[in-house]
């Protein structure tokens, strides 16, 4: 990869302002990095705690917790849509991407800062919108949207005549503005503000991926919200895009969903491999391996995922061309993911590897990733799709995917990033037990899923027939388990921070090559007030 | 029934090979319901339904391999290429023969899943001329069965039996339904899907179907199950407060036994409502 020959560190003039100032007016993007990153874990410590609700419920047979399986569902749907949009997108995209796009490019900062803050702060008040959602009625008689993340009507029109899914509408709508401007400064900042010398293709690979989902975003986020829109009107306003007896159908809000959804997905995973890249790269001390062939796999990837939506409504009635075609395409996606893989794997063979705790769970990611793809390529067949359909099975496998993907990387960066972020060092044992706990738990908590959607359990049941019970009580059991892993990162966190190690400007040594680690732990407030200038290392 | 032997010795094999790595012993299924630490799918009491799980279990076989091949590199990895034993690490970052083997090689392998893929796809939804129509109605939160005029014109509803105590020796709880859908042994039927409110799913794992009831539309699936008994299946489709409790319970019954039952369910469900005869255009 390429390294820097002078960057200048020029903190001597560091006129830090006040802390209303600095946190609330914030145009820094490593303030505006770390307000999403608090961000996104508090609201994952909400999204969690509704999964650890639900796997109380779900630990016996029976009605336990939860007066109603309308109130399930409501956790149910609060879950998913918590943890999508407002954990996993504003850490990974948010947190890191603000972070270190800028540091890793050489730029002093993003390109519209001002436009940043506005990006955080609607994300609060689309989260307030949807906290609100849960307190005002939905269904009649109950409180809160239970209609699950992906809204479809007409269970969210008719099912729901209160107005607690127009607050989750508006939520949304203000998620995807916060998410569309921060795509458009991503972008923007990539393609404009790049240090001399660094052409896309020495680009460091965390920044492809922010490039690639950045576009994914903008293109995408327009039309869920056109669809919600759409929903929000035949709600209120009398129109009938969804309501068959007024000419409408159910099934085009699924079409317009899906094909924001499915790209969604890869927004959610793509800056994960960006960051997993790194890792395994610096602790391998090695450059990625195939470092062409893992950037276009990416943009490949974007560029698929767009016409793959259908394969999530095998079961609604389409045609045998269009089921076949989609079986099709959606199958072509395995080969650029068999692709990042592999260069993974080959970027480790031949390294002199330290197993650092970001090291850990970026393999454990790898090989779980790996697990949760297969079972991708298995629902990809439609025809074996009919049976998993809206199963537990369909739960694990994209549990594996993003709570064991992108979650594990969401752990690897901190990991990984902490002591530049703290500027302390993060004791290696706590990111080590952590590892273990989660890995165990995660495990624990999903594998058995594969076996519950196999002997046909649905998805979304408050209750079950007796038979699922026994894999029902392990995987509630690991879920307890990665949730004291949580707890447990929770001190390690507190720990670091009051233990107050210092951490020098590159704790990882010789494989950590890109221009965050040229900076001091912290980075100065503003850095790269001199550009540096990349040379080419080759590669 | 015509489950042959090899192809249900197999799926044992895989299920067991999973069950050891595990350490947990096989539970055997019981065809027509989930049996408690099942890992592997329900029996199948369909042609079409077997050959679809015996796929799925061809293709356990490979995803199994596949992540036995990643797990051995990332071992080897791990034993050979730490920093003890490799303290200077290598510079190789390109070999182009290696990366073009591994983007050819998985599509080879997803040209050999496709094929059958496409095969399973066409027989699961170009039905056979069918012997026996129905219509299944979901409703919030209940299914609702018809029967056109050829089978005698009369329909009725399926509700949960929500009372334990009022459950069959042979219902689980959830899955029995006070009013089943019956249908002869050995004839291919159609099940024509819709709603009346929101999407519910009609489905039968046991008969590896599973079709969307969608208001406004009417989807179609079929099934010829080889061996008579009790078969259940869930809604499949968030719907609301009531979706884990409006299950599919179908009575697959001898050819007379059928014949006495729609004598029977005629007089019982034309008594109780305005049953206008029903007639499909495709039936027979």
């Amino acid at each position: 990869m390429a390294h820097a020959v002078d960057s200048a560190h020029a903190d001597h003039h560091d006129h830090l302002p006040g802390f209303w100032r600095r946190w609330f007016y914030s145009t820094n993007h490593k303030d505006i990095g770390t307000l999403y990153l608090i961000f996104g874990f508090m609201a994952g410590i909400i999204g969690g705690i509704l999964s650890i609700a639900m796997r109380l419920e779900l630990q016996e047979p029976g009605l336990q917790f939860f007066a109603n399986p309308q109130t399930f569902n409501v956790f149910v749907t609060g879950h998913g849509l918590i943890m999508v949009f407002f954990m996993v997108m504003p850490t990974l995209i948010g947190g890191f991407g603000n972070w270190f796009i800028p540091l890793m490019i050489g730029a002093p900062d993003m390109a519209f800062p001002r436009m940043n803050n506005i990006s955080f702060w609607l994300l609060v008040a689309a989260f307030a919108l949807m906290l609100c959602s849960l307190f005002v009625e939905g269904a009649p008689g109950s409180l809160g949207f239970g209609g699950g993340w992906t809204v479809y009507p007409p269970l969210s029109t008719t099912g729901h005549p209160g107005p607690a899914l127009d607050f989750g509408i508006l939520a949304l709508h203000l998620a995807g503005a916060s998410s569309i401007l921060g795509a458009i400064n991503f972008i923007t900042t990539i393609l404009n503000m790049r240090a001399p010398g660094m052409t896309l293709h020495k680009m460091p690979l965390f920044a492809w991926a922010m490039l690639v989902t950045a576009f994914l975003l903008l293109i995408s986020l327009p039309v869920l919200a056109g669809a919600i829109t759409m929903l929000l009107t035949d709600r209120n306003f009398g129109t009938t895009f969804f309501e068959p007896s007024g000419g409408g159908d159910p099934i085009l809000y699924q079409h317009l969903f899906w094909f924001f959804g499915h790209p969604e997905v890869y927004i959610m995973i793509l800056p994960a491999f960006g960051i997993v890249s790194h890792i395994i790269s610096t602790f391998s001390k090695k450059p990625i391996f195939g470092y062409l062939g893992m950037a276009y796999a990416m943009v490949a990837i974007g560029v698929v995922g767009f016409v793959v939506w259908a394969h999530h409504m095998y079961t609604v009635g389409l045609s045998l061309q269009t089921q076949a075609y989609f079986v099709f395409a959606t199958m072509v996606i395995a080969v650029p993911t068999g692709i990042k893989i592999f260069s993974w794997i080959a970027t480790m063979w031949g390294g002199s590897i330290r197993f650092t705790a970001a090291m850990q769970w970026a393999i454990g990611f790898v090989f779980l990733f790996t697990v949760g793809g297969v079972t991708g390529v298995v629902l990809a067949n439609a025809p074996v799709d009919r049976y998993m359909h809206d199963t537990y099975y369909v739960v694990a496998h994209f549990h594996y995917v993003l709570s064991l993907g992108a979650v594990f990387v969401i752990f690897a960066g901190i990991y990984y990033w902490f002591p530049k972020i703290t500027g302390y060092i993060m004791p290696e044992w706590i990111g080590k037990v952590h590892f273990w706990i989660a890995f165990i738990g995660a495990n624990v908590l999903f594998f058995p899923m594969h076996f519950l959607g196999l002997s046909g359990m649905p998805r979304r049941y408050a209750d079950y027939p007796d038979a699922f019970a026994g894999w029902n009580l392990v995987s509630s059991i690991g879920s307890y388990i990665f949730g004291a892993g949580i707890l447990f990162f929770m001190f390690g966190v507190v720990y670091a921070l009051v233990r107050k190690e210092k951490a020098g400007d590159n704790p990882w040594g010789e494989g950590a090559t890109t221009l965050e680690w040229t900076l001091s732990s912290p980075p100065p407030f503003h850095q790269f007030e001199t550009l540096p200038r990349i040379v080419d290392t080759g590669h | 029934m015509r489950i042959e032997n090899a192809r249900r010795s197999v799926t044992a094999l895989s299920t067991a090979a999973v069950a050891l790595v595990l350490g947990i012993s096989e539970a055997w299924a019981a065809a027509g319901r989930p049996s408690p630490w099942e890992m592997g799918m329900q029996e199948m009491v369909t042609e079409l339904g077997q050959s679809a799980s015996d796929f799925h279990t061809y293709l356990v076989w490979l995803i199994a391999a596949i992540c036995l091949l990643v797990l051995a590199l990332l071992l080897v990895i791990i034993a050979r290429f730490n920093e003890r034993k490799n303290p200077v690490p290598s510079r190789t970052t390109h070999n182009t023969l290696l990366e073009v083997a591994w983007t050819i090689v998985p599509v080879l392998i997803l040209v050999a899943v496709a094929i059958p893929s496409f095969r399973l796809l066409r027989q699961q939804l170009v039905p056979p001329q069918a012997d026996v129509v129905i219509k299944a109605t979901g409703y919030s939160w209940y299914w609702g069965y018809e029967y056109p005029e050829d089978q005698g014109g009369f329909k009725f509803d399926s509700n949960m039996v929500t009372d334990e105590a009022a459950l069959k020796p042979d219902q689980p709880r959830l899955l029995g339904a006070d009013n089943a859908m019956v249908v002869p042994v050995g004839k291919v039927v159609r099940v024509q899907v819709t709603s009346a409110d929101v999407i519910h799913a009609f489905a039968v794992p046991s008969f590896f179907i599973k079709v969307d009831a969608v208001p406004g539309r009417l989807n179609e699936t079929w099934f010829k199950a080889e061996k008579e008994g009790v078969y259940y299946g869930q809604c499949s489709e968030l719907c609301g407060n009531g979706h884990p409790y409006m299950p599919i319970e179908v009575r697959v019954v001898s050819e007379q036994q059928y014949a006495a039952w729609l004598a029977e369910a005629k007089q019982r469900y034309a008594s109780t409502e305005d049953t206008t005869p029903v007639k499909f255009a495709n039936a027979q």
